[in-house]
């Protein structure tokens, strides 16, 4: 059905949105501060393509951000 | 007076120029202060950084540490650290050069997670595809000689052989290899993980490396901020020392003071 929730994760946590959400309305959901990178399934997404960056049932989608290494 | 940076050739890496010949890790410091206070008494060329998921309240680590990078004013060199497929290292560098605004990519490719040791089958095609992305790549790798010419092969111009595996602060387990890799390729070679002293940076420096990468020696030094200091005046000292030439090792005693003209000499 199209109006059926899409499920995804985010950053391996369980989450819902509405059928047609773009990777923007995950980013948002996400409450992440910036800066930070996303993917969805393994593929980076460049920032100006969240909004225009559909989303499917079962994305999978990181949003990760700068921290030490080595 | 001269300085330790004068005494520094300045190293280049893909056409770009440093005065410094250390590249400093981030991780594991007792706090961003020290972090910070370590960084200025070393003054890397580079800073290694990473990307992770946002824990606890709203990112404040990330956000924290994002602010001490902009602080520092040091390049940063983002790394690839845990992925184990040429897929999540091309991703997590694209994903590091929308972050970090850089082209500098420090590669790891983890082939075993016991040992940390690269995957050396798949490092030349996970350093060929960013490099015909445009990424600069610094491949962190074994010492295996074919390896590394393999990363020169598909366009790697500096590699990066591990001196111990990661963390372990054992220095060069394999003298004759890094040795070997040092005469063979022309490159620029950073000796990345496994130095645990000074004198290991001064070492491989006098062997004609080119610049030393480092973390938690420095970080899990009881005064990380002398330490610092202290290998960025030994990766000085053995940088030097290999542009100075050194005299070759005899087997027989030569003294050093004139024979000529000893006093007291057979007069019994």
């Amino acid at each position: 059905m199209s109006d059926t929730p899409l499920q995804v994760l985010i950053n391996q946590s369980q989450h819902t949105l509405p059928q047609g959400a773009t990777l923007a309305d995950a980013v948002a959901l996400a409450g992440i501060q910036p800066p930070f990178a996303a993917a969805v399934n393994l593929q980076f997404v460049p920032r100006g393509q969240y909004a225009l960056h559909v989303l499917c049932n079962h994305d999978k989608i990181e949003l990760i951000s700068p921290i030490t290494g080595g | 007076m001269t300085t330790h940076a004068s005494n520094i050739a300045p190293l280049t890496l893909y056409g770009e120029t440093f005065q410094s010949r250390l590249m400093l890790g981030t991780s594991r410091y007792p706090s961003p202060s020290v972090l910070l206070q370590a960084i200025e008494r070393s003054q890397p060329a580079m800073l290694t950084a990473s990307l992770r998921r946002q824990t606890g309240s709203g990112g404040e680590a990330s956000q924290s540490f994002w602010n001490l990078l902009r602080e520092a004013q040091v390049p940063v060199l983002p790394n690839t650290a845990g992925c184990h497929s040429v897929q999540e290292a091309i991703t997590t560098a694209e994903m590091a050069r929308e972050v970090f605004e850089t082209d500098w990519i420090k590669l790891e490719l983890i082939g075993d997670d016991y040992t940390l040791q690269p995957d050396t089958l798949n490092l030349p095609e996970a350093a060929s595809r960013l490099i015909q992305a445009g990424f600069k790549v610094l491949p962190y790798t074994t010492d295996d000689l074919v390896l590394c010419q393999r990363l020169v092969d598909v366009g790697c111009q500096a590699v990066m052989p591990w001196a111990a595996p990661i963390g372990t602060g054992k220095g060069p387990i394999n003298p004759h290899a890094l040795r070997t890799l040092r005469e063979r390729l022309d490159v620029p070679m950073i000796v990345d993980a496994g130095l645990g002293l000074p004198s290991h940076a001064c070492q491989v420096m006098e062997w004609g490396f080119d610049a030393v990468l480092l973390n938690t020696a420095v970080a899990l030094a009881q005064d990380p901020i002398r330490m610092a200091g202290a290998f960025a005046d030994a990766v000085s000292a053995g940088h030097a020392a290999y542009r100075s030439g050194a005299m070759q090792a005899q087997d027989s005693a030569q003294p050093s003071t004139p024979v000529l003209g000893t006093p007291f000499w057979h007069q019994t």
